[in-house]
């Protein structure tokens, strides 16, 4: 899927060639927001009726595909609404917040929002301190940099249907953890287990994402400027001290948005939960809010139910979002 | 040009190295594995020996799931959402960064909220309209549709091309040249980068994609590989004699692309893709 560039510094910026494209400012990451250009100012372009029509197929494209869409979820889950064959008309009555109150009164999806929770904390946290960790000993001069690069990168890129397949084999009962740790290995095996699923999905998605991670924080890097590394030199601070005092603020702006995107993906979870784990098991410990979507809204015909938790879910995740945000650029420098 | 600071950076690499093999070895397992006549869970078969392995496992994955018409499928998906991104892409791109219209940072910001909408939430009513009102299951078209466009590329179209000096667009409409093209003559050609990165992009989203085509698509003879290895992984495993080392050799044949694309333009991607996604 696309990866969600919430990426500021990037609406206002000015088109001078002098400008564009820098938006870092030395203080820390990406700033800014989604400012309107002024008006005449900076933008030498020009002013032709051809730009709307360049555009005109993109943007019929967003209607389609996410306005229309959007609005029919929302309409969708204030009311009664069958599948039908098409060319028949039957009637969607209005319920109100019943849809709502289902999914808030079902139990499989209250588990498949703890779950997330299970999922976040120990993904959020492990991806922050590992994709950093990664990023600073890359970010200095070392042999075969760019082969580590790419060797960090290959996951991300790569169909994750492929990686579920090795990985529940890795981890499968008569799988090759299994036969390393021996009489250590945990019964039931980690993927049929209902305490370990979860964090083993955890793990699994960390994995994958880690790579995009580290390069965003490599990126960061570059902007922490060199002399507060040379002055904690000169103040005596040993190695972590520098990382904790430097580093760590330093890209506080990347941190925040390593949390946003990993809350995104996290509450985006499907193919895991319903390859890795066989549909969210065992019993639901491993079932995600969309695999219940798609369980409630396709396998089991009630899109109404499925819509309300759709927009449950984005609820969540923008509210999450925030949150993340705050947590993180709250810390002054 | 190591050697002045190699003695400080041994833990360094230590740790890279430790990361590294946590990275590559389910990759190295996969490969091994799909070449083994016999999978077991054993540390000694991490490594195939010239006597037990051959291709069977390939021969095995292809009976059950026909990989030719799958990879044919993935491929048409992968070229449609490639070609509409490029062409409706590079345009909107190009408008959004050098030309005048009115709702211009309207768009942009639609562009901008969209990368944020999780796509589950549009899966249920994209469902309900392309496979039920349209009728579009099971066809490309319903599969390409949601995809069509990516709109990361469109983006770094856009600042791609607002990076480029404006006098040269101007020396161009003062030479008398039409929008379409200074597009295609002066922008197209300094772009090859943003291309470049684009098409990386557009490419490794519909391949990797399993939800959106698993739901469009019933019929075996129209799913993309990675629905149907999936198809595979659940269903048929017990049809073929040595079902892990079949569905290992799937997963290869699955990965196989997408990694030689960006080991190729390895640089290129890293780069472009996370200054524009941090910088903008």
């Amino acid at each position: 899927m696309s990866l969600p560039l919430i990426s500021p510094a990037s609406g206002g910026g000015s088109p001078s060639p002098g400008t564009a494209g820098r938006g870092v400012s030395p203080g820390g990451g990406p700033r800014g927001g989604l400012r309107g250009r002024p008006r005449g100012g900076g933008t030498r372009g020009a002013r032709s009726p051809l730009g709307a029509l360049f555009v005109t197929p993109y943007a019929l494209f967003l209607v389609v595909v996410f306005a229309v869409p959007l609005g029919y979820t929302v309409w969708m889950s204030f009311h009664r609404f069958y599948f039908t064959a098409p060319g028949t008309e039957v009637d969607a009555p209005w319920v109100g917040l019943r849809n709502y109150q289902d999914v808030f009164t079902d139990p499989v999806v209250l588990r498949s929002f703890l779950n997330i929770a299970v999922f976040l904390v120990i993904n959020i946290p492990l991806t922050v301190v590992l994709s950093l960790v990664l990023a600073s000993a890359l970010n200095s001069r070392v042999p075969l940099r760019s082969f580590f690069r790419a060797a960090y990168y290959l996951p991300y890129i790569t169909a994750s249907v492929a990686l579920v397949a090795v990985w529940g084999y890795l981890f499968g009962t008569d799988g090759l953890l299994n036969h390393l740790l021996g009489g250590l290995a945990p019964d039931p095996s980690w993927l049929v287990n209902s305490v370990l699923a979860m964090p083993v999905v955890a793990v699994f998605v960390t994995w994958t994402n880690l790579g995009f991670f580290v390069m965003l924080y490599l990126a960061a890097l570059q902007s922490v400027p060199r002399e507060l590394y040379e002055a904690a030199g000169v103040d005596g601070a040993g190695r972590v001290r520098t990382f904790m005092a430097v580093t760590v603020p330093g890209v506080r702006h990347a941190t925040t948005l390593v949390t946003v995107l990993a809350v995104i993906k996290g509450s985006n979870l499907f193919t895991e939960p319903y390859l890795l784990t066989g549909g969210g098991g065992p019993d639901h410990a491993s079932a995600s809010p969309v695999l219940i979507l798609y369980q409630k809204g396709i396998e089991q015909a009630h899109p109404d139910f499925a819509a309300a938790l759709g927009v449950v879910l984005v609820l969540v995740v923008v509210t999450l979002s925030l949150i993340a945000r705050r947590l993180t650029e709250r810390k002054g420098a | 040009m190591n050697t002045r600071r190699h003695s400080t950076s041994w833990p360094k690499l230590a740790l890279l190295t430790a990361g590294a093999v946590v990275f590559l070895f389910p990759f190295a397992y996969m490969l091994s594995q799909s070449l083994s006549k016999q999978t077991t869970g054993d540390l000694g078969s991490v490594i195939p020996t010239p006597g037990s392995s051959g291709t069977q496992n390939y021969e095995a994955v292809n009976g059950a799931v026909s990989l030719g018409t799958s990879l044919v499928n993935s491929g048409v998906f992968t070229a449609g959402v490639l070609l509409c991104t490029l062409v409706i892409g590079v345009l909107a791109g190009y408008g959004l960064a050098r030309l005048h219209f009115r709702g211009r940072s309207t768009l942009f910001g639609a562009l901008l909220l969209v990368q944020t909408v999780p796509f589950q939430l549009l899966m249920l009513p994209l469902y309900v309209l392309v496979v039920r009102d349209y009728g579009l299951g099971d066809s490309y078209l319903g599969m390409i549709l949601p995809f069509a466009v990516n709109s990361t590329a469109v983006f770094l179209f856009r600042q791609f091309f607002l990076q480029l000096p404006a006098e040269l667009f101007e020396a161009a409409r003062i030479d008398g040249a039409g929008e379409l093209r200074i597009l295609w003559r002066v922008a197209l050609p300094m772009a090859r980068p943003a291309l470049l990165t684009g098409t990386l992009i557009a490419f490794i989203g519909p391949w990797n994609e399993f939800l959106w085509p698993f739901l469009v698509t019933k019929d075996a003879e129209m799913q993309p590989l990675a629905v149907s290895l999936a198809g595979f992984m659940s269903n048929l495993r017990g049809t073929v004699e040595n079902p892990t080392g079949a569905v290992m050799a799937g997963a290869c044949v699955l990965a196989v692309p997408a990694v030689v694309l960006f080991l190729l333009f390895q640089r290129h991607f890293t780069q472009t893709n996370i200054d524009s996604a941090t910088k903008g």
